[in-house]
């Protein structure tokens, strides 16, 4: 059985139709890229995947784990494995790195039967994870992502993710506003959680990543559909060639809601 | 309506039973206790009074009950000393006169047992005065008067905290003044945490001298019906940062009214008001700012904002800016807001429980304010306190 079905998957915002039938199998150990221009509902997809509310499914299925994903919150999502990097992680004033992510992990713990973790154990696990990342300790008591750098927003999202150990990691434009040696390291991060029991899907505008987050299968979505899927040298051939090559045109920007 | 003689009237039978003290303050409570009887509670056509209709307590027959409070630790910290009497006479009712807010005036006709407290020149008393007024059980139908008069000499350093706390159906009108010499540093905090059914009336006035550095911070979370005034008067160089936070549900009201008066030069005054309303609460806010002809270079901030978690809940935010010198920094801002739904969706997608994810955010719009308080203890109970009220609130 497949980890992730998706089948004839519709979504739509406001009333504007986003997914247009999107089909997607994953297995556990595996790495798919999601590649497409701007506007071609990669974001969405991932979105959809993590139960934002704002963009609403009017057909098709998905099938996690043998459940119905899309009958599930986005913390019974969370909790049964799955993980968003977002592509902008929102900022928290107020609530501590610490404290969030605490709360998150024994959460998710719980769910899974697992006994929850104390303030030692835990901030054992946190240092580890936040080493392997090259962060700076002293962001644990600083506000989620407040105040944060657009590289420390991104390295915190891989940390999260090294944290709660998700069964599927979907990685929106994690390489977006990243210099090349925030990007190795995020890629290193990324790399190290890679495992027969993991999948990930790699959702990004450009190759760049995938030199380094090397995936098993590629995709290319445009406006709303894949509508070419191969193995990693397709993404070297959209570097050679470019969307146009593929004839495919920057879509127009969804607004941002 | 009902008329000024038939409100008073229960409050002449009270006043004319009390016992009768010598000399000065006899006459400052007849004269208060005649101003009080002349004009009467205040109505909603009283612009001051708008949003806060005080008809619930005007209706009420309370029986007057000698204000008490104890000092938390039993003795007073180092460098705090009793005021006399002639502090008293020299002070008292000068700050929060008579003839302004009904309710000064009614606090001053029912003066007893004045908490009158002196921070000598040059003092710097490290532990905090925390006063705690508590209303015994049984309290039912009683209003209580507390005041407290603050005499903080020049150059010299404390913390007030009051305290107000209670169980049954009681109204406590308080008033506080506060006097910072020139170069005293004055941090007063007030922690209102009466029982939901009490009515809760308070006015701090506070005198800063100059170069003073004045810190007030309103914790409002109980009551019934709540009205909360802070009138600051600053002189040159004074800086006074004014800080409240209303935590408000069911169908609560509280009233936050301040007045900022800046009357000489360099003054600088930062205001920060926040706001958490719930089911059919309903809070106001009005931030008077005067900056009188003299005042110039006056650097004044003040900002309100609203946490809205029901669709039930009202809040009414109103700048009140007099500006009469020209060379001056005066900005203001009010929002009105719901819980981010990017935010929301951020924590459960880390599995946080949407109800829990509701409380973290809720708690952390709250910890802005809890973080400026520099008691550390006060800090830490309050942070408790808030923490247990949004989860349990949220989950119940």
């Amino acid at each position: 059985m497949a980890l992730l079905e998706i089948k004839n998957l519709h979504a739509e915002v406001a009333g504007r139709e986003i997914l247009k039938g999107i089909d997607l199998t994953v297995e556990a150990g595996e790495v798919h890229a999601i590649m497409g221009p701007n506007g071609s509902g990669k974001s969405t997809l991932a979105q959809v995947l993590a139960g934002r509310e704002l963009y609403v499914v009017t057909a098709g299925e998905v099938i996690y784990d043998g459940k119905d994903l899309l009958a599930m919150s986005p913390e019974d999502r969370a909790r049964n494995g799955i993980f968003l990097a977002f592509q902008y992680p929102v900022e928290i004033p107020g609530v501590s790195n610490l404290y969030f992510l605490k709360a998150a992990l024994n959460t998710i713990r719980k769910s899974r039967g697992e006994e929850e973790l104390d303030a030692m154990d835990f901030l054992n696990l946190v240092r580890e994870k936040m080493k392997l990342m090259e962060m700076d300790q002293t962001l644990l008591n600083r506000p989620v992502n407040a105040g944060f750098s657009g590289g420390e927003k991104k390295r915190n999202e891989i940390f999260q993710m090294a944290v709660l150990e998700p069964r599927l990691a979907v990685l929106d434009e994690t390489d977006s506003g990243l210099d090349i040696d925030a990007l190795k390291l995020v890629s290193a991060g990324v790399n190290t959680m890679r495992s027969p029991e993991r999948a990930m899907i790699v959702v990004t505008h450009y190759q760049r990543l995938l030199n380094h987050i090397v995936p098993d299968f590629v995709h290319v979505l445009s406006e709303g559909r894949i509508v070419k899927s191969g193995g990693k040298e397709l993404a070297l051939e959209l570097e050679e060639s470019g969307y146009a090559g593929l004839g495919i045109e920057d879509q127009e920007e969804v607004a941002r809601i | 309506m009902m008329a000024v003689a038939e409100q008073t009237g229960n409050w002449l039978a009270e006043f004319t039973t009390q016992k009768r003290v010598d000399g000065w303050l006899e006459e400052l409570r007849q004269t208060a206790f005649a101003r009080f009887a002349e004009v009467g509670f205040p109505t909603t056509h009283d612009e001051e009074w708008r949003f806060t209709n005080v008809a619930s307590i005007a209706r009420t027959q309370f029986r007057h009950v000698h204000p008490s409070f104890h000092v938390s630790g039993g003795a007073l910290p180092a460098g705090v000393r009793v005021g006399t009497n002639e502090d008293l006479r020299a002070h008292l009712a000068k700050y929060a006169a008579v003839d302004g807010n009904p309710f000064v005036a009614l606090n001053t006709a029912f003066l007893d047992a004045v908490a009158v407290f002196r921070i000598g020149r040059g003092a710097v008393v490290e532990r905090p005065l925390e006063l705690v007024f508590h209303a015994e059980p049984g309290a039912d139908a009683a209003a209580i008067h507390p005041r407290v008069l603050i005499l903080a000499g020049e150059n010299s350093q404390c913390a007030i905290v009051e305290k107000y706390t209670g169980s049954g159906r009681y109204f406590t009108n308080a008033v506080t003044e506060i006097v910072a010499a020139d170069g005293a540093i004055v941090d007063h905090y007030k922690i209102q945490q009466e029982s939901l059914e009490a009515f809760h009336v308070a006015t701090l006035a506070a005198q800063l001298g100059r170069s003073s550095n004045f810190t007030s911070h309103s914790i409002s979370l109980g009551g019934a019906l709540v009205r909360n005034d802070v009138n600051v008067v600053l002189s040159e160089g004074t800086e006074a940062t004014i800080n409240g936070l209303y935590i408000v549900n069911g169908t609560q009201h509280i009233d936050n009214h301040t007045s900022i008066d800046h009357v000489k030069p360099h003054g600088t005054s930062h205001e920060l008001y926040k706001g958490i309303l719930d089911d059919q609460a309903r809070a106001v806010f009005n931030g008077r700012i005067i900056v009188r002809q003299d005042a110039q270079k006056t650097d004044s901030k003040q900002t309100n904002k609203n946490l809205v978690l029901s669709d039930d809940a009202v809040i009414d935010t109103k700048p009140e800016l007099q500006i009469w010198a020209n060379d001056v920094r005066c900005t203001h801002g009010a929002t009105i807001g719901q819980l981010d739904a990017e935010s929301l969706f951020y924590l459960q997608s880390r599995g946080i429980g949407k109800q829990q994810a509701r409380a973290l955010l809720t708690y952390a719009f709250a910890q802005d304010i809890v973080d400026r308080i520099k008691v550390p203890s006060l800090r830490d109970s309050l942070e408790r306190v808030l923490f247990e009220k949004f989860h349990e609130h949220r989950e119940k």
